[in-house]
């Protein structure tokens, strides 16, 4: 009977309770949640990852802003029929520069996280000002209006404050790259500027909206569009069983 | 039995109200309590229902055997795998390779036959054309639409006619699929590039408006024959390399015919003329890094069967 009468104790005083409690529930939570910081096999290094330019910055801020994810999930979950429909199972290391992730909840429209070079930039703008025009059955809201929002220097400077901040962080920004950041924004929205993949390889440069004079949200968040799930290379990727 | 307390001096059973027992007796009798009291409110010790008990012991002997089995224990490098040896990314491996065992024969016949002997084998073709609808509709039909109608006047082709832009017969859709229209990740891709006559002040606006009521006149719209007689001329110095001197197009260069009421880009003097004085540049993906060369081919068999095949 002796440790129950010990119990006793714990159960009469509410703060020895409350203070053993969550000693019970720090335990628990350490055991299963630490491991996953030092086991090998749940950091997976992958090739072709790269931070964010700054032009898709402001895509992934745009698409934050207007709550994408709530209908869009960027996860590939590893079943036969995502495989299928949207390729390789996505992997956490894909996301290793989001902050928050992505991944969502809960689909009512297709899953994002490669969708990057499916669909054409006219496809996007198409879709983007009238959804239903090109998916008939779509009950997506337009985003036209994204057109005609231009995106001036303070918006560039803005992205390159959230890249100082990113970089705290851990993401593997070069004093370069800082340096660049404004210049980097408007040059990748335009395909006669000095190209921006020295710094971010693979980086796509082009004007994704269609219109060569001005920078709009709708180049931004067709540049993050268009990098979806593009980075790493596949055909030299080997999944580890154990993984 | 009646218990002889619950009678009256008499003899008599007492009445339903009086029968049952004080409830504080029976509690002194049968079940305990914990001892606790807090205002005077006391609380019974019964034991846990045997089924509850049984069930909680059963499920911690499962988790003993779940450990086994499956992954479980973080270790210092990493963690148990289990008996079974089972990951969630196998199981995706082994479902899609058993769905590939069962297709491959066919997969192999694709992959080998020549693309015209595809039509000619009634099962392959049957396959193909199946397999092709399937990948048609989560790859092609975006833009293509879900029954292949395109999407009008906005630059995404309809595949249900016969008037194709890059060719309609089964090597000519293959090779479109595989490496797309002017897009910058295959160099195989399909290429040309209209000039922007407008843009680039090829063509002053009086010019541009004489071309547009001849290309009009060219599929027998209506058109201002005036302006169109005058736009001959100029039709004919920049436009019929490559339109043809009747508008009837050119697939080896992806030049749209001009000579049928099929537009791209939407067929009014307004939509032309803007298709004249900026040019259009349709782009479409390639699916040569996206699907197995059996895939494009199963969908080149689908799309050549939907209406408009050569």
């Amino acid at each position: 009977m002796g440790i129950l009468d010990h119990h006793k104790k714990i159960e009469t005083h509410a703060t020895l309770l409350l203070v053993l409690s969550f000693l019970v529930v720090t335990i628990g939570g350490i055991v299963q949640i630490v491991p996953l910081f030092y086991l090998e096999n749940t950091i997976e290094e992958v090739e072709g990852m790269r931070p964010y330019s700054p032009l898709e910055i402001a895509g992934r801020e745009i698409y934050l802003r207007e709550g994408c994810y709530n209908c869009h999930s960027q996860m590939i979950r590893p079943m036969r029929d995502e495989v299928e429909r949207y390729g390789h199972y996505s992997l956490a290391a894909e996301s290793m520069y989001d902050h928050p992730f992505q991944w969502g909840s809960k689909r009512t429209g297709p899953d994002l996280a490669r969708v990057g070079g499916r669909y054409s930039d006219d496809w996007h703008v198409q879709h983007m000002v009238s959804p239903q025009s090109v998916v008939p059955e779509s009950i997506m809201p337009a985003y036209g209006y994204m057109l005609d929002r231009r995106l001036t220097q303070a918006d560039a400077e803005h992205v390159r404050d959230i890249m100082g901040v990113y970089r705290t962080l851990g993401h593997p920004y070069t004093d370069e790259m800082m340096e660049m950041a404004v210049s980097d924004f408007f040059a990748q929205a335009d395909e006669f500027a000095d190209p921006v993949d020295a710094r971010y390889p693979g980086a796509q440069q082009r004007f994704f909206d269609g219109q060569e004079d001005v920078v709009t949200e709708m180049d931004a968040i067709i540049a993050y569009m268009q990098m979806l799930g593009t980075l790493v290379d596949f055909d030299t990727f080997v999944p580890d069983p154990s993984r | 039995m009646v218990d002889p307390e619950n009678k009256t001096p008499d003899n008599k059973v007492k009445p339903p109200t009086r029968q049952y027992p004080d409830p504080k007796q029976k509690i002194e009798q049968e079940v305990k309590t914990t001892g606790h009291s807090w205002d005077g409110i006391e609380e019974y010790d019964n034991p846990m229902p045997r089924w509850w008990v049984w069930i909680f012991i059963i499920t911690i002997v499962w988790s003993v055997g779940y450990w086994i089995a499956y992954p479980a224990w973080p270790g210092i490098q990493s963690a148990t795998s289990g008996l079974l040896g089972y990951s969630s990314r196998g199981e995706v491996a082994d479902e899609i390779a058993e769905f590939e065992a069962r297709n491959e024969p066919f997969f192999i016949a694709l992959a080998e036959a020549d693309l015209d002997e595809i039509r000619e084998d009634d099962e392959l073709h049957r396959f193909a054309v199946n397999a092709g609808s399937s990948v048609f509709s989560a790859q092609c039909s975006q833009c293509h639409g879900a029954g292949g109608g395109g999407v009008q006047a906005s630059g995404f082709p309809n595949l249900l006619n016969d008037d194709w832009l890059w060719g309609g017969t089964m090597e000519d859709i293959h090779q479109t699929i595989r490496y797309g229209i002017r897009n910058e990740d295959y160099p195989d891709a399909r290429w040309s590039e209209m000039p922007a006559f407008g843009q680039d002040g090829l063509l002053d606006d009086d010019e541009i408006d004489q071309v547009v009521n001849f290309v009009l006149s060219l599929s027998d719209s209506d058109h201002d024959a005036d302006l169109a007689a005058a736009g001959a001329e100029h039709y004919e110095m920049n436009c019929a390399s490559c339109h043809g001197d009747g508008g009837e197009g050119d697939y080896f260069i992806g030049a749209p015919a001009l000579n049928n009421q099929i537009w791209l880009y939407g067929g009014s003097p307004e939509a032309i003329r803007h298709s004249i004085y900026y040019s259009r540049f349709g782009v479409m993906p390639g699916f040569a890094g996206r699907l197995r060369d059996a895939e494009i081919r199963a969908v080149a068999a689908y799309v050549h069967q939907l209406g408009g095949g050569q």
